[in-house]
């Protein structure tokens, strides 16, 4: 609605001509109220705001009601005064929606429309409750859904509605106790505190009307409820409490009621046309004690009755807040009255509001009413001489970013002025937290690993970034650290803490986050952590538990919600460790500080507290965490030798790596090893050794000459000059020299000093390497006692023998098998006779005098045994050869070559075996089927030996003889023997005596059939020599042997036989029975000259199935 | 047209709060804080009756002399606060309803973007370029939240100005401000400035 058109009445002090205000709606409705209206409403002063800057007057109405009608409306233009309709008014008491929807909507829109047609803007519905009605109906909804439903449906179509005072003053004399209570809001009350465009009031009139009104509402309801309804709607008046107390503080403010001097006469004069602007009080409340005028007018009267007058009402408001649990209202409240106190300087009361309010926010995080409450409270701590509260204040807002830059640098500057002020109690020291201060971002060890040895040095670089505006000059930054001895655990020696690397020795600290609440999801999580304590000696397991490395964190939460902003709780610790760094300026933002210390005790130090003093005040990090830690370790000087390579091997110059490891000994110039040389292994001395110089951490090397003299029995190495903690490392080259072996005999190991086989290699190689241990004892110049080590060597190789024969030509074969993963080279190889009988030559048919022998393969040798008389029964040889390592260049000494004795016994052949198969008579070939016949001829070779003498010979007449045991056997099944297929012959002991045996055989197959193996065994009878002979001829005459047993009713059973070995059936058919023994010729004695020989066997003619088979 | 709009987190504190720029940033967020209250209370107050068709709209949480809060819950408790001016009348029911709508929407995009950690603040994310090359160490952009890590720190010369953010030593890289969701931010800066 525009100015021009407010239709305000005239200037008229006596009401004659009465503006026109028409009824519409319910009438009787209308009629019942209108008494009451007519008497009440000119009573009430009314305020008349008039344009072009002239003054507001308070006037008496009176209103002409009239029944609404179309007609009375002003047609277009027509603006006479008299007779123009000021305000419409609907009356209704509907509270039932469905007859709301039903008749009372579309009635209003029907008015609406016609006020409309009319451009008439100024109207107001009215809904007036009536109780008897409400509770005849059950299930009408609550009042206010009427009126919202018709706010929603008429009001909001407004764009400039303005309620009128008259609406108020209806609901109190209409005495409707709950009328729409829910709307008695501060925004009600505001929306007709709003004064139209161009009209003004004087400061504080509306305060002081809204004051009133509020007042006048809350009294009415408390008139007209009883306290129990009273308490249930505190939620719906606290509102208006609120809003009272709120225009009581402004208008103190505005009349100087709230400085400490008292109001000023300029605040006087206001407060005096304030009081004046009031009026008289309505004559209803005049005569009462209490009335909302007498109170407004009594707290402006005087800065005590103020005083009172607001106090019981902030801490009713307060009350109320709190009795309904809002909390952050009532803390809101609190913080106004915080205000009022300070104003009144009385900041011991203001304290308790402002961290009562304080702790609200920061327990939700709220960064702005945070620094807001924060700078009020700083104030107030330095007005009550908190000296560690403001400081601590200050601190924080110094880092607060919501500041400007003046205001941080004004509180910064607050604590560097404290901070240098001359303390009157020297000593006395201000903690605080340090958070605020500065941070600890990251923090960085060199030596990298936070390891470093008795008297090492280590340094610890932090990086501190500083929250505060300014660069701050500070005296020093102390570390505490806490010291402890740790000697059981593995992981605390210096073996251990040597090898094991931190990452990069960096440790980076999470920024806290201040401002942010937590919430009980976000607690951290704790972090545990299994601890195993194993023992040093042998690493087994001491102790196990589990560690909870984040103990502080959890705790701490707790107590923080409750001390916030207090300083305490930091506590200084006193230690005897400390880390120290003087006069440092922390600029603002990262900063770099280093700490260097010199490590004393061995042990684990652990960073507890990092401190910054500035002056008097000490800024506190009371816990470092994540832990950080370094460990001192003192360690035994220590000799360690070691292979080079995974294995040592024998007889060539091998590398071995000694380390030693000096520990807190300083090796000195002179000092030197000395190693009792063991018999069988040389210290090969070299022209030019080096040794490297390490420190500890490996970070620095540098190396040194050698120097290595040998006598007989010790060789001495001169150690180079190194410091303590550091390791000398140099190779020395070893050989292993092969003792004496012992005699081998038949067997195929090679005799060593302590032969004994290393499993760990058999997977790798297929044969083991015979190894040998060599144990060489060191004196160290730090101790008086010998280090003894043992060097273990592998043989390279393994050699084995054979004795081949081709009639009664005699070689010997020597197989060397090269078990180890290098190549050597073979030359000189030698076989000698050591029973040195000259009857006997060994003729080499080796070619070669130099032959490479690889990695895994094996290389053959061969002699021929010739001789011209009777040949020894045994033979003793020793072969022998040289080796070097094929890779390598000219070695520096000559090795000395491998060798291998063995012994070589009853290798003169005795007897010829030939066997023969002849095809059926009258066939030209062997035929699949048809049995052919065997011939088997043993042949003596010599008269009577040495070797012959035994229990199977047997002389009549000067003639010697002996019982052979002769078997046909077939492996490869190709033959069926038929018949008896093995036998015992009595062979003359005499040269070129022969025993002929037949018998028949049958091929199974055809093609060209190998002959079936013919063995000879000696026939010795039974050990006993009471048991008859005789017993065991006439068994031996019988000779059917064993396999007759059962021949008759098994006639394929010797044909089966023949198949398998027949050497079980033979030896162990008759137990029980005195059983003669047999005794396998040693291979030398028999040579099978028909062996190889092929057979060819035709398929038989009627075979039509052919058998191939394949592999 | 709204003048300030908050999100609170389950835990109440603010996820993200804008005001504008003109009035006093102080005031809304003591106006938004003391909101909470009546949040609380209606929430509380919907109990299980109203779990079946579960309004999130909790309507006006209260008025004062010059505006009126609104307020909203989602199923997760977060909250959304309007405030609008007493004076704008044309923001009726429905319209604030559909603002707080548009808003959870908003809202929900920056849940769903992978690189926001639920319960951080939403902000928005400024590209850091240098001023000029020429100027090593010297202001070198501006950001609307203070940095508090990286090698940056960032002051601002007036209350609810940008910050201006200053290399702490020459040569570091460079950081981001902190984070997030540009459309949250044009989402609520279009409901600061459309008039309904």
């Amino acid at each position: 609605m525009d100015a021009s058109e407010e239709p305000l009445p005239p200037v008229i002090y006596t009401m004659e001509n009465k503006p026109i205000v028409t009824c519409a709606g319910d009438q009787n409705l209308f009629t019942s109220v209108y008494p009451t209206l007519s008497q009440q409403l000119p009573r009430e002063p009314m305020e008349w705001r008039r344009s072009y800057g002239r003054a507001p007057k308070m006037i008496h109405l009176e209103s002409n009601f009239v029944q609404f009608k179309e007609e009375l409306l002003p047609k277009e233009g027509n603006k006479a005064l008299l007779t123009f309709p000021f305000l419409h008014i609907y009356w209704t008491e509907c509270c039932d929606t469905e007859v709301y929807k039903a008749t009372v909507k579309d009635d209003l829109t029907k008015w609406q429309n016609v006020l409309k047609a009319h451009s008439s803007v100024d109207w107001l519905i009215v809904i007036v409750e009536n109780d008897a009605k409400k509770k005849n109906k059950t299930n009408i909804l609550p009042r206010t859904s009427i009126v919202d439903k018709i706010r929603n449906d008429f009001c909001n179509k407004q764009s400039d509605r303005r309620s009128l005072p008259l609406f108020s003053r209806c609901c109190s004399s209409l005495r409707m106790p709950w009328c729409s209570t829910t709307s008695w809001t501060p925004s009600s009350l505001s929306m007709w505190s709003t004064s139209g465009p161009g009209v003004s009031v004087p400061p504080g009139a509306l305060d002081c009307w809204v004051f009133l009104s509020c007042l006048e509402v809350l009294q009415r309801i408390e008139g007209c409820c009883d306290r129990a309804q009273i308490d249930s709607n505190i939620a719906h008046t606290v509102g208006l409490w609120s809003y009272a107390t709120e225009k009581l503080k402004s208008l103190g403010y505005l009349c100087g009621l709230v400085s400490e001097k008292g109001p000023n006469s300029e605040d006087l004069n206001r407060t005096v046309d304030l009081l004046a602007g009031l009026g008289a009080e309505r004559p209803e409340t005049a005569n009462t004690a209490q009335s909302p005028y007498k109170k407004l007018k009594e707290a402006l009267s005087s800065v005590e009755a103020f005083e009172k007058h607001y106090l019981d009402l902030s801490h009713a408001t307060i009350e109320m807040y709190t009795s309904i649990g809002r909390i952050r209202s009532a803390k809101f409240v609190g913080k106004d009255l915080a205000e009022f106190y300070m104003r009144k300087k009385a900041p011991q009361k203001a304290e308790i509001y402002l961290q009562g309010a304080l702790k609200n926010y920061l327990a939700e995080g709220w960064a702005l009413p945070i620094t807001h409450t924060r700078k009020q409270l700083a104030e107030c701590q330095k007005h009550l001489g908190q000296i560690e509260n403001y400081l601590q204040t200050s601190s924080l807002l110094a880092s607060d970013h919501h500041l400007t830059e003046e205001e941080r640098k004004h509180f910064c500057q607050e604590i560097l002025d404290f901070a240098s002020q001359p303390s009157d109690n020297p000593g006395h020291k201000i903690v605080l937290p340090m958070q605020s201060f500065a941070q600890l971002r990251d923090l960085h060890f060199d030596p990298s690993n936070a390891v470093v040895h008795v008297g090492g040095v280590l340094c610890i670089e932090i990086t501190m970034y500083s929250q505060m505006p300014v660069p701050v000059h500070v005296e020093q930054i102390v570390v505490n650290v806490h010291f402890s001895i740790e000697k059981n655990s593995y992981r605390k020696t210096a073996e251990w803490l040597t090898k094991h690397k931190t990452s990069n020795g960096i440790i980076n600290f999470p920024p806290e986050t201040a401002p942010f609440p937590v919430s009980q999801n976000s607690l951290p999580a704790l972090e545990l952590y299994e601890m195993f304590e194993r023992s040093p000696s042998d690493n087994s397991l001491n102790t196990t538990g589990i560690i909870c490395r984040n103990v502080h964190m959890l705790l701490r939460r707790q107590e923080s919600s409750s001390s916030l902003e207090m300083p305490s709780g930091v506590a200084l610790e006193e230690g005897a460790h400390l880390l120290r760094c003087s006069h440092v300026t922390l600029e603002p933002g990262a900063n770099q500080i280093t700490f260097r210390t010199q490590a004393k005790e061995p042990g684990t130090y652990t960073l507890r507290q990092l401190c910054a003093s500035v002056g008097s005040v000490w800024f506190v990090l009371p816990h470092i965490y994540p832990i950080v830690q370094y460990d001192v370790y003192s360690q035994e000087p220590q000799l360690h030798v070691e292979p080079l390579a995974d294995s040592l091997l024998a007889g060539i110059p091998q590398k071995v790596k000694f380390t030693v490891t000096t520990g807190h000994y300083t090796i000195k110039n002179g000092d030197s090893l000395q190693l009792s040389n063991a018999e069988a292994m040389l210290i090969l001395c070299q022209a030019e050794s080096r040794a490297m110089v390490y420190s500890n951490t490996r970070e620095q090397s540098s190396d040194a000459a050698l120097r290595i003299q040998s006598s007989d029995k010790v060789t001495s190495i001169s150690l180079p000059v190194a410091p303590a903690y550091h390791v000398i490392e140099f190779e020395l080259e070893v050989l292993s020299l092969p003792s004496a072996p012992a005699l081998g005999g038949e067997s195929d190991m090679l005799g060593m000093a302590e032969p004994h086989r290393k499993h760990k290699d058999k997977q790798k190689t297929g044969h083991c390497m015979v190894t040998t241990d060599h144990k060489v004892s060191i004196d160290c110049p730090w101790s008086i006692y010998s280090t003894v080590i043992a060097l273990t060597f592998s043989v390279p190789f393994r050699t084995t023998h054979a004795l081949l024969s081709s009639g009664t030509r005699k070689y010997v074969q020597v197989c060397v098998q090269n078990l180890s993963e290098l190549d050597f080279q073979l030359s000189d190889s030698y076989l000698v006779d050591t029973s040195d009988s000259t009857d006997l030559q060994l003729v080499p048919l080796n070619t070669q005098s130099q032959q490479p022998i690889y990695s895994k393969q094996s290389v053959f040798f061969v002699w021929e045994l010739k001789w011209t008389e009777e040949p020894p029964p045994s033979l003793h040889c020793r072969f022998s050869v040289g080796f070097s390592p094929a890779s390598e260049e000219q070695l520096s000494i000559s090795l000395k070559p491998y060798t291998y004795e063995f012994k070589v016994e009853n290798f003169f052949t005795l007897y010829n075996v030939k066997a023969e198969i002849f095809p059926p008579s009258g066939m030209e070939y062997c035929r699949t089927g048809s049995l052919c016949s065997l011939e088997v001829l043993i042949t003596r070779l010599s008269d009577l030996l040495e070797v012959d003498k035994d229990e199977a010979l047997t002389e009549s007449d000067e003639h010697f003889s002996t019982k052979l045991m002769y078997e046909v056997v077939d492996n490869s099944s190709n033959w069926a023997v038929c018949g008896k297929s093995c036998g015992v012959i009595s062979m003359p002991v005499a040269a070129r005596a022969t025993h002929r045996v037949h018998m028949e055989v049958m091929p199974l197959f055809a093609g060209y059939l190998p002959l079936p193996d013919v063995r000879l065994f000696k026939y010795l009878p039974h050990h006993s020599a009471h048991s008859s002979q005789l017993d065991a001829d006439s068994w031996i005459e019988n000779d059917s042997l064993s396999v007759d047993k059962h021949g008759d009713d098994q006639p394929d059973s010797s044909s089966l036989k023949s198949r398998g070995s027949v050497h079980s059936a033979c030896s162990s058919e008759h137990k029980g029975l005195p059983m003669p023994r047999l005794q396998a010729l040693p291979a030398g004695q028999v040579f099978n000259s028909s062996s190889g020989t092929q057979v060819l066997v035709i398929p038989s003619q009627d075979d039509h199935v052919l058998e191939v088979s394949v592999t | 047209m709204a003048v300030c709009i908050a999100v609170i987190a389950k835990e109440n504190y603010p996820l993200y709060i804008r005001s504008t720029p003109t009035e006093n940033e102080l005031k809304f967020h003591y106006m938004v804080h003391t909101s909470l209250d009546v949040v609380d209370e209606k929430i509380s107050a919907m109990g299980k009756a109203l779990v079946d068709q579960r309004e999130l709209y909790l309507g006006l949480l209260y008025p004062t002399e010059d505006y009126k809060v609104y307020g909203y819950v989602t199923n997760s408790k977060v909250k959304f606060v309007m405030v609008v001016d007493s004076s704008n009348t044309a923001l009726r029911d429905n319209e604030i309803r559909s603002m707080f709508r548009k808003l959870h929407n908003s809202y929900t995009d920056v849940m769903c973007n992978p690189f926001y950690n639920p319960g951080d603040r939403i902000q928005s994310r400024w590209a850091l370029l240098p001023v000029s090359a020429s100027s090593p160490g010297g202001p070198y952009f501006l950001c609307p939240y203070p940095v508090q890590v990286g090698p940056t720190s960032c002051v601002r010369s007036s209350p609810g100005g940008p910050y201006s953010c200053v290399r702490s030593s020459p040569g570091e890289p460079y950081s981001l401000c902190p984070i997030q969701s540009r459309a949250f931010d044009n989402m609520v800066t279009s409901m600061m400035i459309q008039v309904c």
